[in-house]
């Protein structure tokens, strides 16, 4: 089983608890304006890795996971576009006792039978799900990311249903995704789920702008800013973010 | 004091002190294992500086700031030669210094110290704008030989064009060998009186049948020994203190070591002047005083203040080059704290917690070099305290306890970065490093230098083939660390005689039992571009570009291939086989002394002289480009983040490197976590992970690269700003601006 990787970052340590072993594969349906990682939108691009070899990889850093209380942390992209490559690794890394963690918009999540089937299997080896919500106001999530909130919304409730551990992550954009009255509506919806965990609020940066560069892309949160320390303190506020 | 006889001197220093083998005969640690109270709690009990440490501090900073206007001297001493006893009393402050004594008779001033190199000594002297004094000069090279002239008799033509072509390079031949412990304790615990009655017994035990030319130099040491033993007493006097008997309270502890250590450095302009391991020794003393009422914490904490501010304030007259080499002033004053001992107790005491804790109440400084002995045993909440002060300061090292105990005991040290050594049992013959990047390029070329472009090694057929080939490098290259091996073994050879015959470590050799281990300690430079470069030769296609002799003096690649630093074992596997085959080709050499090869992977700053006297090598590093420090993968060739990059590094089997295998881990603060809490945390977990994956050594920094960009435009705001560099900590703004240049350059772990 092979999966599409756009690189393996062996320190992270913001997307999940403790020390991860990222893996940033390759592939995303939305299209996010503020996306630090456009690089990795392309579905079919990246460095094919078989579970086999990733799991020899990850295993050479079981002393730090251990040492942290780290684990293994799958973000993209969409990891969930490589669902089969997901299950099999992440059933693997449940073997070796290494915490699974999957970084997801819910981009792809759909009601269809055989992706059903296929999330309920993922579901039992993942023990943690970054859950990103970028705007509950659909109007404006089509227009931050080219897709409707609708499916995402309904994975985040079917997650609950599960309970699902779920961090739930929103990235605070200045004139974008920080209008107070949305942030409240999305208070009152993450209030309506009963398996969240953590809720963070991640400041907008520009780290990712030169990747658009470098891909031709022009880039469409040109002169935003990044949001002051008060706008930040004022989102996790309405959000019940610590 | 004067009624009481040595036996009631001893009953009243050792009142309260348990176990009985080290009355008997000369053992710290035994003294140390019995008497040790181990402190399992957080730095919650830790107190502030006194007004007279602040005052004091303050005059240091004053002092400091004068010596960098003046161009990075205050004043030198160029009329009297530098000896236990040379100078009078010299005070910051008399009324408020709990521990007192200088190098010579005024703080700043930096002794003369010819024996290494007359030469060495006047360069030092003229490049601050001195004069050696003609009396001194014409004693040291009409009536005095030194040890740099002796070793220049000596020297053969291949020995010279090695050393001039930077193949064997930064050895010291010209200045003073350094890198021995004195074991300073066993003044503070027994007194001078009795080292001296032991060393008396020793020379009647030596030489009673044959009289044979190691018998008579070990005589003539040891009759040295005591004379110099007899000097630190003197040296004492003259502060109006009596050091022939032990110490009675931690004052004296404190103080008696501090003029052991004094001692070593009047006598000695040692590249490493490193401590030891005297923080959990000194602990014994201020726990009984607490116990006793006659110190409170306050009290302890400012005798451990004024000792490190006496630490921080050894000097040494050097050169520009030397400079340059070794670069910030370091004297490698290596403090290791912690540990654990063979029976599984942490040695962490309260004043492990009390000597980090000199990096809050005076500020951060590169010394001493404040060492942590790290195992995963050691209590959590000292390690989360080590963690605090690395991330607020970058001033601490640390070293895997768990990978060095089993080699080393639980009684053994740091001198200068790396190299382990049992205290007071063992000691090392520094021998630099070999360039093992030029010695791939001699492999190519047919033992010609690239710079130079003349024959330094042994002539044969070089590879004339466009494209290089993977055997045949390598076999060549095999061929050209055999010759480099046995040469350079030789020459550290000839070093060491001289070192030992015109340049003695007296003092230091007195605080070691007469009978010792010694070890021949080569080192590497080089090693990540040599790992890369026959990577490339095996992975991708490297193809030779040649001058208009033939000579290859460029490389070009092409394809990919994989790099040392991202925890690839296709190339990992190299760097492991280059150590492990030079390691092996070392031991087959008769070395001074009989003593025990080692080496090391280690650099210090010198990677940056080293790269410049080295072509372009075949991993596409530039010509006269620094190479990665010590055991470092080269900066920006690890892609895969911290981990894999530590990863890497872990995979040098320490066994064939036990002089040590230095790594700098420099981390950006928000890439170890988003708050403080999960920084500490995770720190911690890195340091644990890396000491189970058996990796020896890491310097750890974590700042930004912007506060370095911003000091070398603003020095004058950055006094006290600390780096790690290559196993010790220098002063930032001190660092030569190419330096400078170098470490902004390494890599910074971010994440994304």
């Amino acid at each position: 089983m092979n999966g599409f990787i756009h690189s393996i970052e062996s320190c992270g340590t913001v997307d999940g608890p403790g020390i991860r072993y990222v893996i940033f594969t390759q592939g995303c349906l939305l299209r996010c304006q503020y996306c630090h990682n456009a690089d990795t939108w392309e579905i079919g691009k990246g460095k094919q890795m078989s579970v086999d070899e990733v799991i020899a990889d990850a295993k050479t850093y079981l002393p730090f996971m251990q040492a942290s209380g780290g684990g293994i942390t799958v973000s993209g992209g969409e990891p969930l576009l490589q669902i089969d490559f997901l299950i099999e690794l992440f059933r693997r890394c449940k073997q070796l006792g290494i915490h699974t963690t999957i970084d997801s918009s819910g981009g792809c999540y759909t009601t269809e039978a055989s992706f059903q089937q296929k999330l309920d299997e993922l579901l039992q080896y993942t023990d943690l799900i970054l859950l990103d919500l970028k705007h509950i106001d659909d109007k404006k999530h089509r227009k931050l990311t080219g897709k409707t909130n609708e499916h995402i919304l309904a994975f985040a409730r079917l997650l609950s249903d599960r309970n699902v551990p779920v961090w739930i992550r929103h990235v605070l954009v200045p004139t974008v995704t920080d209008d107070e009255e949305d942030l409240r509506r999305l208070a009152n919806f993450i209030r309506t789920l009963n398996n969240v965990e953590k809720i963070e609020v991640l400041p907008y940066h520009q780290l990712g702008v030169y990747k658009w560069k470098a891909l031709g892309l022009t880039y469409p949160l040109e002169g935003i800013p990044t949001p002051s320390e008060q706008l930040v303190e004022k989102a996790k506020q309405i959000l019940g973010a610590k | 004091m004067a009624l009481l006889t040595v036996h009631e001197a001893l009953m009243d220093a050792w009142r309260t002190f348990k176990g009985d083998k080290w009355k008997k005969e000369i053992d710290v640690r035994d003294f140390i294992l019995n008497n040790v109270t181990v402190y399992t709690g957080d730095e919650s009990f830790l107190q502030g500086p006194t007004e007279a440490t602040e005052k004091l501090w303050e005059r240091v900073m004053e002092l400091s700031k004068l010596e960098r206007e003046k161009g990075g001297v205050l004043n030198m001493d160029t009329e009297i030669v530098s000896t236990i006893t040379s100078h009078g009393p010299g005070y910051l402050n008399k009324e408020l210094e709990k521990v007192v004594g200088f190098q010579t008779d005024e703080p700043f001033k930096r002794a003369l110290m010819p024996f290494g190199g007359i030469r060495m000594a006047e360069q030092a002297c003229e490049a601050y704008g001195y004069q050696v004094s003609d009396e001194v000069k014409k004693i040291f090279t009409q009536y005095r030989k030194t040890h740099n002239q002796g070793v220049f008799d000596v020297y053969t033509d291949e020995m010279k064009a090695a050393r001039k072509a930077g193949i064997i390079t930064g050895l010291p031949d010209a200045y003073g060998r350094g890198r021995i412990i004195g074991d300073y304790r066993r003044v503070a615990l027994y007194g001078v009186d009795r080292l001296i009655e032991e060393k008396k017994k020793d020379l009647r035990n030596t030489g009673a049948r044959t009289m044979s030319e190691d018998i008579i130099r070990l005589r003539e040491e040891l009759a040295e020994q005591i004379r110099a033993l007899q000097e630190l007493k003197e040296m004492a006097a003259s502060y109006g203190y009596d050091i022939s008997k032990p110490a009675r309270n931690a004052h004296e502890a404190f103080q008696w070591l501090y003029f052991a250590y004094l001692a070593a450095i009047k006598e000695q302009n040692g590249a490493a002047m490193s401590l030891g391991r005297v923080s959990t020794f000194l602990d014994i003393y201020i726990e009984r005083d607490l116990q006793e009422g006659t110190l409170t914490e306050r009290e302890a904490q400012e005798l451990v203040d004024h000792f490190v501010m006496k630490l921080r304030l050894v000097k040494f007259a050097r050169t520009p080059e030397y400079n340059e080499l070794f670069s910030g002033d370091p004297t490698w004053v290596t403090e290791s704290i912690g540990g654990v001992a063979i029976d599984g107790r942490p040695l962490v005491t309260k004043n492990s917690f009390r000597f980090l804790h000199t990096l809050d109440n005076l500020g951060p400084a590169p010394e001493p070099n404040l060492t942590v002995l790290w195992s995963t045993q050691l209590p959590e909440a000292f390690k989360k305290y080590c963690a605090k002060m690395s991330i607020q300061t970058s001033s601490i090292q640390y070293e895997n306890d768990d990978l060095m105990r089993p080699e080393f005991g639980d009684d053994y040290g740091i001198a200068c970065c790396v190299s382990a050594m049992r205290i007071g049992k063992q000691m090392q013959f520094f021998g630099a490093r070999a360039n093992l990047a030029k010695a791939l390029l001699y492999a190519i070329n047919g033992g010609v230098d690239e710079k130079l472009k003349v024959q330094i090694g042994p002539e044969f057929a070089p590879i004339t083939s466009e494209y290089l080939d993977y055997d045949e490098v390598m076999r060549k290259f095999d061929n050209v660390m055999e010759w480099l091996a046995e040469l350079y073994i030789n020459t550290l050879n000839v070093i060491h005689y001289m070192h030992d015959k015109y340049c003695y470590e007296r003092i230091e050799m007195a605080l070691h039992d007469t009978h010792i281990l010694r070890t021949m300690a080569t080192g590497i430079a080089g090693l990540s571009v040599v790992a890369d470069s026959l990577s490339a030769i095996k992975y991708a296609k490297v193809k030779t570009i040649r001058d208009e002799n033939g000579l290859a003096v460029d490389f070009e690649i092409e394809g990919d291939f994989p790099k040392y630093g991202n925890n690839d074992d296709r190339v990992d596997a190299i760097a492991v086989d280059i150590v492990e085959r030079f390691m092996t080709k070392l031991r087959k050499h008769k070395t001074y002394r009989d003593s025990k090869h080692t080496t090391s992977i280690l650099t210090i700053t010198s990677n940056v002289v080293y790269g410049k006297k080295t072509g372009n090598t075949p991993d596409g590093r530039r010509a006269g480009e620094p190479f990665a420090p010590g055991a470092n993968p080269l900066h920006g060739r690890d892609t895969k983040g911290a981990l894999a990059s530590l990863s890497s590094v872990a995979k040098l089997p320490y066994e064939y490197a036990l002089d040590g295998i230095s790594n700098t881990f420099s981390i950006v603060p928000k890439a170890l976590g988003k708050d403080e809490a999960t920084r500490i945390q995770n720190l911690v977990a890195i340091l644990d992970g890396y000491a189970q994956k058996r990796g020896h050594h890491l310097n750890v920094n974590v700042f930004n690269r912007d506060t370095l960009l911003d000091a070398m435009e603003h020095p004058e705001k950055y006094p006290q700003l600390t780096i790690r560099v290559s196993g010790y900590a220098v002063n930032f703004i001190k660092l030569t601006r190419e330096q400078q240049i170098d470490v902004i350059n390494r890599t910074f772990h971010e994440t994304m």
